[in-house]
Parts: structure tokens; sequence; C-alpha cells
């Protein structure tokens, strides 16, 4: 059968040649090379749990009174779109499963994106010839932040009210062109009727097209430029060591994909997110405190909390308080990862290609920095929450705000000392132990196979 | 309508039931399911062991004499200990010779140690079977739990099994039964030879001298390729109205009454000093922009800027209820500091001095909305906000 289909699609189509190479592609083994995978394949798992989520969603902020299975909401006035989403949740069976398994799938996307950009710099991959590729990676992390945002607003509850009412000042503070480019997204001042079919559209055609297609050309260039390698026995500028595509790294990685569905089926059924029926619908007059965002953008509200009130006339321009914390803050912050390939270039006169990846204690101020600005987002992240955090420890949220400003400063400061510190005694060691020459001067890959031969 | 229930009663009742399980305990199982619903479920216990018999018979024979035979398919090799240059030359040998060009570019390595292969093969075909035998009775449960109402919490764990069983079969099959070996591809140079780079640019090269040669033409094309940019782009236009006077107004205007919430008009004798209700324009009630916090405080303790004294009739303040922040609804009020607090980044607000923020990333006093009373006794607005409300944008005045 399998024989017959081949025959007849080879006959037609000059397939052979083609496939005998790419069962011969050979795919790295080390576990740090599955972090894109599982991004990959959790967006795999959103766009297959969100086609049929679509099937149920109504994209209307018509007011309607509902009279669902949810007694507590009986004869509430809510948007027909949160009237959908309780449908969902509670008449339609497996239908709450399905989407809390998306909104979990988004999550482990976002965090396994973060991580693979986490592994990327730290081990230096974003060198020649891969900056095209650092660059698509940062562009579908910035789709997948939108994304998030435009599908946690679109079920129209209490809380995501808030973030969307958030994320239109910070949209509408753009310099000068905001106001239109506000009314544009949303449609309006929100919410009017037309923000939840503007973010479904945007939600479910626009972002996903753009992800898909920078996601193929992700794809085709580590095709086409091979994987990197971490340095070790016979890997070297011009050779690749690991699992060829057929048959053992398509069991394994065909087996990630079951493996992370697993993890998002049973985080859907037995771990419960985004409770929209406990939240309410939104509702202008209504408040929500203690409200944060999803995780992923809570180091823009960290930032916003923490950055003090600036009231600033440039002329006959205000410029907004938002604009400094929630729009230029992460504007420079994505700017500099984008430059960071050609800015290592610039201090390292390294311009040749690498195959061969730097071990993170073997670029000991990359490397410190890179933990430092982690610290730092998380440090904004909790900051985020310090309304929460104020009134679990009994504490003033004033209080609080005064040491988290501190915080924020001091703790990336000291984790780069000490990482860097951390870094040069493991430099040293390596040095004594296999009696090297300074690891950073020579080429790692080849000390390793001068010491195995 | 979507929302419309169709289904019975006791159904729906039970999948609200399972649902509220989801978030906490797994529940018992609604009582009194229909007696349809019992013949459903044992149409589909019966399919599910038809099903699960032929399954069984289909693979059964091999499975169990992967089990109990000693498997003598693949030859146990002695232990490698050839460097690799000769283990590459004995594959050459032994390959045939429409796959050594491959095995130039691709070469394995690292000949594992594979005396023990029969025996991986038994216990990986253990392994791999146990995996997908997981799998199959997690399908039949997924299915069986659907078709009978459907826990949320229950068929997450049967879907995350069920793919657990195929993920892990698949891995431990990559483990146990492919001949694991690491493999060495060389890469290819990236770099286009030079003499591929100067073939392409004369091409490209002859092309462009082509187009040259009609330079009106040329630009003739770019232009109407640009109209059609431009087209295309201004269709943007119609995604909202624009931004023009909707930033800067509200329905507020002088002689509206301010309504409640509830549609009632709100009179001197409404609230008590020290406490607050939010209001709208009567002819909009719950607008989203023209919301309007009216807080009541005794009329000696009020500092309001001098032109504005006339603004609260008998200690009534109203402000726009938008935060000049970032437009949360600014909704909590601490009567005995006289701050309204917004609760999405705690900006502080004195109402007694007009609403100037005293605390929080907030730096715009909340626009004041004046009042006055009529003859009736009833509130009214004598305008509209003293600025234009919600958070701020660069041509704000």
């Amino acid at each position: 059968m399998i024989g017959w289909i081949a025959d007849s699609l080879d006959s037609r189509l000059h397939l052979a040649k083609f496939f005998k190479r790419a069962m011969n592609h050979v795919f790295p083994d080390h576990w740090s090379f599955m972090l894109g995978e599982i991004a990959l394949y959790s967006f795999v798992i959103l766009v297959i749990t969100g086609i049929y989520l679509a099937l149920f969603f109504n994209a209307s902020s018509a007011q309607v009174i509902y009279h669902g299975s949810y007694r507590a909401l009986d004869g509430m006035k809510m948007s027909a779109a949160y009237r959908s989403g309780l449908h969902l949740s509670f008449d339609v069976p497996a239908g709450l499963l399905i989407r809390q398994m998306h909104h979990w799938a988004a999550d482990i996307f976002l965090a396994a994106i973060v991580a693979h950009v986490a592994r990327i710099f730290f081990t230096a991959a974003y060198r020649r010839p891969r900056e095209i590729n650092w660059v698509i990676g940062l562009t579908l992390l910035l789709l997948a932040l939108a994304n998030g945002f435009f599908g946690y607003s679109l079920l129209d509850d209490l809380l995501s009210g808030a973030g969307l009412r958030i994320g239109y000042a910070i949209l509408l503070s753009t310099p000068v062109i905001g106001p239109w480019m506000a009314f544009k997204v949303f449609g309006g001042t929100v919410p009017v009727s037309a923000t939840i079919p503007h973010m479904y559209d945007m939600h479910i055609f626009v972002i996903p097209i753009l992800i898909t297609v920078l996601l193929a050309a992700h794809l085709a260039i580590i095709w086409r430029q091979l994987h990197t390698n971490y340095p070790g026995p016979r890997r070297t500028e011009k050779t690749i060591v690991g699992s060829r595509l057929w048959p053992s790294y398509t069991a394994k990685s065909l087996g990630l994909f079951f493996l992370v569905f697993a993890l998002v089926a049973m985080l859907g059924g037995l771990v419960q997110i985004d409770p929209i029926w406990i939240y309410g619908p939104d509702n202008p007059v209504a408040i929500a405190p203690g409200a944060q965002p999803d995780w992923y953008l809570g180091w823009v509200e960290g930032a916003m909390r923490l950055f003090p009130g600036v009231n600033l006339r440039l002329g006959h321009w205000l410029v907004p308080e938002v604009f400094f914390p929630a729009l230029l803050f992460p504007a420079l912050v994505f700017i500099a990862l984008y430059a960071w390939p050609w800015v290592e270039k610039a201090f390292s006169f390294d311009d040749k290609p690498h195959n061969v990846l730097r071990l993170p204690y073997q670029q000991p101020f990359i490397t410190s920095l890179g933990c430092g600005f982690f610290v730092f987002l998380l440090v904004l992240l909790f900051a985020g929450g310090d309304d929460v955090v104020a009134v679990a420890t009994g504490s003033s949220v004033v209080l609080i705000r005064t040491i988290l400003r501190i915080l924020v400063f001091v703790a990336p400061a000291v984790t780069f000392a000490l990482v860097y510190l951390l870094c040069r005694r493991m430099q040293r060691r390596r040095m004594t132990s296999t009696a090297l020459v300074a690891p950073e001067d020579v080429d790692s890959n080849k000390a390793v196979v001068t010491r195995t031969e | 309508m979507k929302q419309d229930d169709k289904s019975s009663g006791g159904l729906s009742e039970q999948r609200a039931g399972a649902v509220s399980a989801s978030s906490s305990a797994p529940t018992q199982p609604a009582k009194g399911s229909s007696e349809k619903q019992q013949v459903r479920t044992a149409a589909v216990l019966l399919v599910s062991a038809a099903m699960g018999w032929v399954a069984l018979k289909s693979i059964g024979k091999d499975f169990l004499k992967s089990l109990l035979e000693r498997s003598t398919t693949v030859p146990v090799d002695e232990v490698s200990e050839l460097s690799h240059e000769e283990t590459r030359s004995e594959d050459r040998n032994t390959v045939p010779k429409d796959r050594e060009e491959d095995r130039k570019e691709v070469r394995d390595e690292d000949r594992e140690k594979e005396v023990d292969l029969a025996r991986r093969e038994r216990w990986g075909t253990l392994f791999v079977s146990f995996a997908f035998a997981v799998s199959i009775a997690a399908g039949f449960g997924f299915l069986f739990i659907y078709w009978s109402g459907g826990n949320n919490l229950l068929l997450g764990g049967m879907l995350a099994l069920c793919l657990a069983g195929i993920g892990s079969a698949l891995v431990l099959w990559a483990h146990w039964l492919t001949r694991h070996k690491q493999a060495t591809e060389k890469r290819e140079e990236l770099a286009s030879p030079p003499a591929e780079r100067k073939a392409f640019v004369r091409e490209y090269e002859a092309g462009v001298r082509d187009v040259h040669r009609r330079g009106l033409l040329k630009w003739f094309g770019v232009a109407a390729a640009g109209m059609l940019a431009s087209m295309v782009i201004s269709l943007i236009r119609s995604l909202s109205s624009a931004p023009g006077d909707a930033l800067y107004t509200t329905v507020w205007k002088r002689g509206q009454r301010l309504m409640t919430e509830d549609g009632k008009p709100i009179t001197v004798q409404s609230l008590q000093p020290e406490s607050t209700i939010t209001v709208f324009p009567e002819n909009s009630i719950g607008s989203e922009k023209s919301q309007t916090v009216l807080i009541r405080v005794r009329e000696d303790l009020l500092q309001l800027p001098k032109d504005r004294v006339n603004w609260a009739p008998k200690g009534y303040l109203a402000f726009s209820r938008v935060c000049t922040h970032a437009g949360c609804p600014v909704g909590l009020y601490q009567s005995e500091n006289h701050l309204l607090l917004c609760p999405c980044h705690q900006s502080t607000f004195n109402v007694l001095q007009a609403a100037v923020p005293t605390g929080g990333p907030a730096t715009r006093s909340l626009p004041q909305l004046p009042l006055y009373v009529d003859s009736d006794g009833t509130l009214r607005a004598s305008g509209g906000f003293s600025e234009p409300p919600g958070p701020g944008f660069w041509g704000m005045p």
C-alpha cells in the first residue's frame, strides 16, 4: 500500500532523491534543542484546539441576558461573546477541556519560546549564519505576545476588560499617531461594538497566518543551515553530529509532540485556568482589584507600576505617563534583542560563521549580562503583582514599591557580578583540569578533538 | 441562538456538575440519567468491546510471539573495537553502491555495543506495546466518558493518558528498537561559489538592461503598483471612525441630570456625606466614557481652586471615573483620606483638591464635572468635564 502510494507520487513528482537526502539529515540530540520543538508543537496544538473553539465562540459585543446552566449568573446582562464562553464552558461536552487546553497551550507556547531564545542567547547560536533566524524568532515572540493578549481579551470578562483598557491606553500613547492606531486596532474608544470583531480577526487570522509563514521560514532556514552543535568529539565547524531524521529522530520528535499534547491535555483537564464565570462579565461600572495580566505581559505591567509618574509636555505635545514604561521600554528591550547579534559582532570583531556553540561559562560577560537581564524582568514581573504582595504581607503598596524600585537595579547588578565570578571560576577549573589554553582564545571544539585523539 | 439549551434538564445539570468538578475535585455523576442515556452507554460499551476484540485479534498474534520468543532477527554483533576510519571503510564495503555517495555525506559513528541487542529488542517490544495498550485503553475510556455525559476532569485525564501513551511509545521505540547510532553529516558551504554568483549576476543584469531600455514603461509599472498598494492601504480608513472629537468630548452637557445605573435621578438628598455612587448622563446610562463618580463630602473640607468653588454644591463632587493613567475605572473611595484609588496601578487622587494625583503613576487630575442644583433639588451638570476624560495621548490639550 505504502509502496503503491510512493510509486505513484514519485512517478509524478520525482521525490526519491529529495526524500533520501532528507532521511539522512542529522539532528543533534541535546535536550536543549527540544525547546524550539516544544514551541512548534504547542503552536500546532493551539491551532487544533483553536479551530474547535472558533465553532462555538460568538465574536459579538451585543448585550444579551444569560439563561444558561450556570445558575449563579442567571438573568445577568452580558455580551454575546462572554455568553458563548460560558456556554462553551458549561453546556458543550468537553468544551471546557478544550478551552483550558487552548489557554495552557498558549502559556506553554510562550514559555517555550522564551526558554528557546534564552538557550540561543546563552550559547551564542545567533552568530553568523543564523542572524536571520534570530530576527524571525524574536518576531515570532512578539506575535505570540500580541496573540496571547487578544485571545485573553476576547472572552470579555471583567478581568480581561481591565487588561483591554490598559492595552488601549498603551497603544493610544504612541507618539502622534497613537489615537489613529488605537482606533484602527480596537475600532474606537474601548469597548465599542467593533472591538471584539477586530480582536477576533487579529487573533484567528492575521497573527496566526503571520506566525505560520514566519515559522515556515524559520524551519526552512534551519533545514538549509543545519542545527548548531555543542562542542564535543567530531563536532567541528564543518560537521554535525546527532541522529538521522529517519527513523530515530522522527520517532523521538513525533513522540515529543504527543507528550507535549498529553501535558496540555492533563493541565487542561486537571488544572483550572481563566475561570471567566468567577470574574463575571465585563462592566464599566464594576472593578476588578488585584488584576494581573498573564505572566508573559507581567513585566510590562510591573514597569508601569514601578516607573515614577512623569508629567511631561514637549511643546504642544503631551507625553502620556504610560508611554515611557509600557511603550518605549518594551520597544527598547526588543530593539536591543534584535540588534544583539550585530552588537556582539561589533565588540568581538568576529563575523565568521559559527556552527559550534559557545558554552555559557566560555562567555562570562554575555552570560552574566543575560542573567542580569532575566533577573531584571523577573523583578518587574514580581512588581506587576505588588498590590497582591502588599495584601498578602500586610504592608503598604508604597513600601513594597519602594523596595522593588531599589531591587530592580540592585538584583540584576548582583546577579551580573555573581554569574561573572562563577563563569570565571569554571573557566579556571576547566583550564587546570584539562590543561588547555584559555577557552576564549582557542576554538573550543578543536581543543576537545585534540583531547580525544 | 447558540445558547438555547436544547438538551434535557437532567443532562445539562450533569454537565454543570462535571464542569464545576474540574475546578476542585471529581463529583459523583448526577443522579437520574435518562433511559436514553443508558441505552447509549450500553451501545458504546458494546461497540468498544467489539473494536477492542478486533484490535486484539489483529495484533495479538505478533504481540504474543514477540513476548514469548527470543528474537533472532537482528544478528548479535561483536563489540566494535574499530576506529571510526575503519568503521567507515567497512561500511563502504557492505553498503550497496547507490548509497555510497550518501555515506560520504552522512556517516554513522559510535557503533554501539550491540551484544545485548536481542534482549533490548524483547524488552523494547514489551515497553512499546504496553505504552500503546495504555493509549488504546485510555482512548476507549475517553469515548465512553464523552458519550455518557462528559466530565471534563476525566476527559482531560483520558486524553492525556492516550496521548502520553502514543508519545512514550514513539520515544521508547526510538530508544530501544532503532539501531541508535550517532551520525555525522558534512555541512555544505552556505555561500555560493564565485562562479555561480557571477553566472547569476550576469543573467540578472541582462534582464535589467532589457527593462532599462524601456524606461518610461518601467515607471508606468511602478506607478501602477504604487496605486494598487495605496488603494489597498486606504481601506484601513473604514476600520473605525476617525479619532477626531471622540477623544475630547463626552455626552455631558449643561443641564443634563445625573442618573444612577438603574436610571434614577440624583437629588441633593441622595447621598450622605462621605458616600459615593457612580452616575451617568441622563441620555446615555452605562456609557463607558461618560461614567462619573459622584462623592459627597462635608462642604467645609473642600479645597477646590478658586475658579471651581461653585462646582460642588452641597459638597457634591463629580469626577470622570476613567483613570487618566491607563483608562481603568477609578472605583475605590477611601473616605477617611478622601482618596479615590484606581485598582489597576494604585494611583490615588485627592477629591478635596479637585482630584489631584497624590500617589501612583498618574500625573494628571481626574477631569471634574461642574454641578448645580435646580429648583426641584435635582443635581445637574453645568457643563462638560474640565478636561478630556480618559488616558493621555500626544495631542491632548
